[in-house]
């Protein structure tokens, strides 16, 4: 057992149902007791989704306990199957039904003889992988299926064309990412094979084998896909993640290499041209606003793939010093740190989120970019928090245009790099004149301990100290008077950790 | 004419029991819950929460993990290490152990382990079964306070019976409302001797013979059988106070319990109703539909059909005619009286037939959960959520504007946008 307040990625089947409502057409039946189908609320909320989110539960009651679930589920398939005629119907294990070991597979075998649809069995044990583990397996699952099942069309498309694998519903900014992609692609002269699972139908999958390539933008979800593709079909795939300029500029290159000896435009010159003209990116990284942000402490915290970008983009475009660099994808933990290592000056990788919160006040760095936990850790530390990865919140799915891949993505993230750190004049007017909060400090550590007493003196010399470098302070007074069995925090004490410290 | 019961299929949405957490670790202030379960119940918990998962909530997972699962590891290790854990950063003076689908599933013999580790580590330890196999969303609450009724303390029964005839009400409510409602008790001579639950697990009210109850939420039939048959109390069948109707009613039915006749309540409801004119020609002769998924239907649908609405189907998880046989009577009367047919009950709806039945139907306001909302709205359908009504504050005569408030808002939305000519948005039909 272990004592969890909250969680980076979620349980499998919230993967599997990903994948199945982000296809046309296709039907997810979960396997579940009531008040499991929260995915529904997710995606109607989250997204602001039109249409009735494709899943429904096949419920897991007493009843079902004493009997077995087999009638039920073989019923909710055919119901299914009638009511609304998908393509596909793809039957959900939870957590539940791993431990009930009731023969799924057999309830599938047992409906697929008289439905028009065709039914599958997610292959996911609950136990074993998480929310983004369980969505890559589901992709190349039904990838597989589909491909096995019709002949796949052996005929690569005339023009250069690439499929893009791993664009979901719920995903981080995936539908802006997706469409910057599609316009590179576009300017590049490679045509779109298809974007899966995306709005795409299931009974059009066979013909991914078209593309000459596959593309991957996120390490999380499609890899598996992209690599049964390359096994069985000889298809080559990009997993590199084209965010920020240097690593666009190599993702660009790298998709050369795919389409060589096709005439098409100069890729050196394209990758020039966008660069210094199009995204503001580089310009924004030699103007004199971002000569403030040199040095300045960052840390950053998200999924493999947004984490590592970031970080690179932090140090190697910005100028930033990122004190750490982390991820909750324990499963791709070694990778990770060959992206970020000689970026950052430590490598953090959990699930525990009390962690990173220690960290961040451990280090308390100028800015934070990381998920929504992170945010509220930087709202109570007063530390700024840029977004850069899910679990994300509403505020997320912005109804403008925000990639964060590609060209226009630089511009995003710049934007919200600047925007994260205290303006570079402000920071210096605060230090000349003492700040212009005069509220009392009060306590703003993660610590929940509040044995130390501040005079009303100290309080008063605390606040003479510029507001930037007066948490740092206050906690270094708290930590010497701590050391020293002090209760109650004077000017002297003040004076003495400090003196302690340059010591 | 006579109300009609109906049964569909049970395949519907709500949230799961274990939400109930969520309240009531803010109403009683000196508990911790710990819901065992897996992810699955974790990550429900945070999304549905949202922001209280920020707040250093007095709540947390005991995440079953694949050994727990096979048993390999010892489960009664396993949780007192985490009660101590607990214990030491938080020290509660409850521990209310929630328990999940996978507990009952895995047959973890919470009750049998709850007293030896409450013995271990100093602090009761209560087991409320809360899952999803047996019961829906407000649910909870019942199995919690079912719990707690066990704990609260014997009414000595040295005292004269006449002298000792006290009343506890039971239900989780917000202070402020639990408040206004012992108020508007003691303006008729009532003393309300007890909440269950209180503000501090500590306060818990006395039980005993003589003790009379009174709900007043409609899903707590487990805590007033357990009143009833382990405590020995007596239950005021009433219906609830949602509503200026329902408060009325509420009250009188108490009062005439102690044989109180009650004063001014007739003045106290007609100016309350006075005060709702403006919402009231707002809802006049609209239709509106439950979903059903938190079982505050039936008060909510009798108050609304007061209000002047007509209520084409009422949805509901789970209906005990019995706790809720005054609040049915006072439906059937209501009906009656506003001259409306009465509308269908439907336990254990289907979310799918009930889905074509509004597109025959075509209501003016669609009562349903999130999962629903947005996709009606962009059908043209005008929905509220029904979540809202379990964390607004709807009791009492003070909170009627309140629940109005939550109907006609998408009524006032739809009369400010009407002239847009935008209001059906989905491509497919």
């Amino acid at each position: 057992m272990k004592l969890a307040y909250w969680m980076y990625a979620g349980p499998a089947h919230i993967g599997t149902l990903r994948v199945a409502s982000s296809f046309k057409n296709v039907h997810a039946i979960m396997h579940a007791p009531l008040g499991d189908d929260y995915f529904n609320v997710m995606r109607s909320m989250l997204e602001r989704e039109r249409d009735f989110t494709p899943v429904t539960a096949s419920i897991v009651d007493r009843h079902v306990l004493a009997r077995g679930s087999q009638e039920k589920v073989v019923e909710n398939i055919l119901r299914k199957d009638q009511q609304e005629k998908p393509d596909l119907i793809l039957l959900t294990p939870t957590c539940t039904s791993s431990i009930l070991q009731e023969d799924l597979q057999n309830f599938v075998e047992r409906a697929t003889s008289t439905t028009h649809s065709d039914i599958l069995l997610a292959d996911v044990n609950h136990y074993r992988v998480n929310e983004f583990q369980a969505a890559d397996r589901t992709l190349e699952q039904i990838i597989a299926f589909y491909l096995e099942k019709g002949a796949a069309e052996a005929e690569q498309t005339k023009k250069p064309s690439a499929n893009i694998l791993g664009i979901f519903t719920l995903g981080f900014h995936h539908q802006h990412d997706c469409r910057e992609i599609y316009r590179i692609l576009k300017d590049l002269g490679i045509q779109i094979n298809q974007i899966v699972p995306e709005g795409s139908l299931v009974t059009n999958l066979k013909n991914l084998t078209r593309a000459w390539f596959n593309i991957v933008p996120y390490r999380e979800i499609g890899l598996m896909a992209a690599e049964y593709l390359q096994k069985h079909y000889q298809m080559p795939y990009i997993d590199r993640t084209p965010m920020g300029l240097v690593e666009t500029a190599s993702w660009i290159r790298q998709i050369r290499t795919f389409v060589k000896g096709i005439e098409s435009l100069d890729f050196e010159k394209y990758i020039d041209q966008q660069t210094r003209f199009v995204s503001q990116a580089a310009w924004f990284s030699r103007s004199i606003d971002c000569q403030n942000l040199t040095g300045k402490k960052a840390l950053v915290f998200g999924d493999a793939t947004h984490a590592a970008a970031m970080t690179k983009i932090l140090v190697r475009e910005m100028g930033i010093h990122v004190c750490c660099a982390g991820t909750y994808c324990q499963q791709d933990a070694d990778w990770f740190r060959e992206q970020v290592q000689g970026f950052c000056d430590q490598v953090l990788i959990t699930e525990d989120h009390t962690q990173v919160g220690n960290m961040i006040a451990n280090i308390e760095p100028a800015a934070i970019f990381g998920t929504q936990m992170e945010r509220h850790v930087g709202k109570r530390l007063d530390i700024p928090c840029g977004v850069i990865s899910a679990p994300i919140h509403i505020q997320n799915f912005p109804l403008s245009y925000r990639p964060f891949l590609g060209y226009e993505g630089t511009n995003q993230i710049a934007d919200l790099v600047y925007n994260s750190f205290t303006l570079g004049m402000e920071d210096h007017l605060l230090e000349i004149f003492g700040g212009h909060d005069v509220k009392t400090v009060i306590t703003k550590n993660l610590s929940t301990d509040q044995d130390l007493v501040w005079t009303s003196s100290a309080q008063n010399e605390l606040q003479k100290i510029p507001g930037f470098v007066r948490n740092r302070i206050k906690r270094n007074t708290e930590k010497f008077a701590r050391s020293q069995k002090i209760q109650q925090i004077t000017v002297e004490v003040m004076y003495a950790a400090k003196e302690a410290a340059t010591a | 004419m006579t109300l009609k019961f109906e049964c569909e299929t049970g395949n519907y949405h709500t949230f799961c029991p274990i939400s109930c957490v969520s309240w009531l670790y803010q109403k009683i202030s000196d508990s911790f819950f710990l819901v065992i379960g897996t992810k699955t119940c974790g990550y429900f918990l945070q999304n549905a929460l949202g922001v209280m998962i920020f707040a250093e909530p007095r709540y947390a997972m005991a995440e079953l993990e694949e050994g727990d699962i096979s048993a390999q590891l010892h489960d009664f290790d396993e949780l007192q290490r985490l009660c101590l854990q607990i214990k030491q950063d938080r020290n509660p003076s409850v521990l209310v152990w929630i328990g999940t689908c996978t507990t009952e599933i895995i047959k973890m013999d919470l009750e049998g382990m709850a007293p030896k580790i409450e013995q271990l580590i100093g602090i009761p330890v209560l087991v409320a079964r809360a899952n999803g196999l047996d019961y829906a969303f407000t649910q909870g609450e019942d199995t919690v306070l079912a719990a707690m009724a066990h704990r609260c303390p014997s009414e000595s029964s040295n005292i004269p019976r006449e002298q000792s005839q006290s009343l506890v009400l039971f239900g989780s409510l917000p202070n402020t409302v639990a408040q206004q409602l012992t108020k508007e008790l003691e303006n008729q001579g009532i003393t309300v001797s007890g909440w269950l639950p209180e503000t501090r697990y500590e306060e818990l009210p006395s039980l005993g013979p003589g003790v009379f109850v009174c709900g007043v939420h409609p899903f707590l039939s487990r805590t007033a059988t357990t009143l009833m048959r382990r405590r020995k109390c007596q239950l005021i069948g009433a219906p609830f106070p949602i509503g200026p109707d329902g408060t009325r009613a509420w009250i009188e039915k108490i009062c005439q319990v102690f044989q109180i006749q009650p004063q001014q309540l007739d003045e106290r409801e007609t100016k309350i109703w006075d005060s709702l004119e403006q919402y009231l020609a707002l809802v006049k002769s609209k239709s509106v539909f439950f979903m059903g998924d938190n079982l505050l239907e039936i008060s909510l649908a009798r108050f609304l059909i007061r209000c002047g609405m007509i209520v084409y189907e009422i949805g509901i998880p789970y209906m005990d005619k019995r706790f809720q046989a005054s609040e049915l009577k006072l439906l059937e009367k209501t009906c009656h009286e506003m001259n409306v047919p009465m509308p269908p009950i439907v336990e254990k709806p289907d979310n799918y037939n009930q889905i074509q039945r509004i597109r025959a139907l075509q209501p003016d306001l669609v009562i349903t959960g999130l999962a629903h909302s947005n996709p009606l709205e962009a059908r043209g359908i005008t929905t509220k959520w029904s979540v809202e009504f379990t964390f607004a504050q709807i009791h009492g005569f003070t909170n009627a504007r309140d629940i109005l408030e939550l109907v006609t808002r998408p009524l006032r939305r739809n009369h400010h946008l009407k002239d847009l000519g935008w209001s059906k948005l989905a491509t497919t039909s």
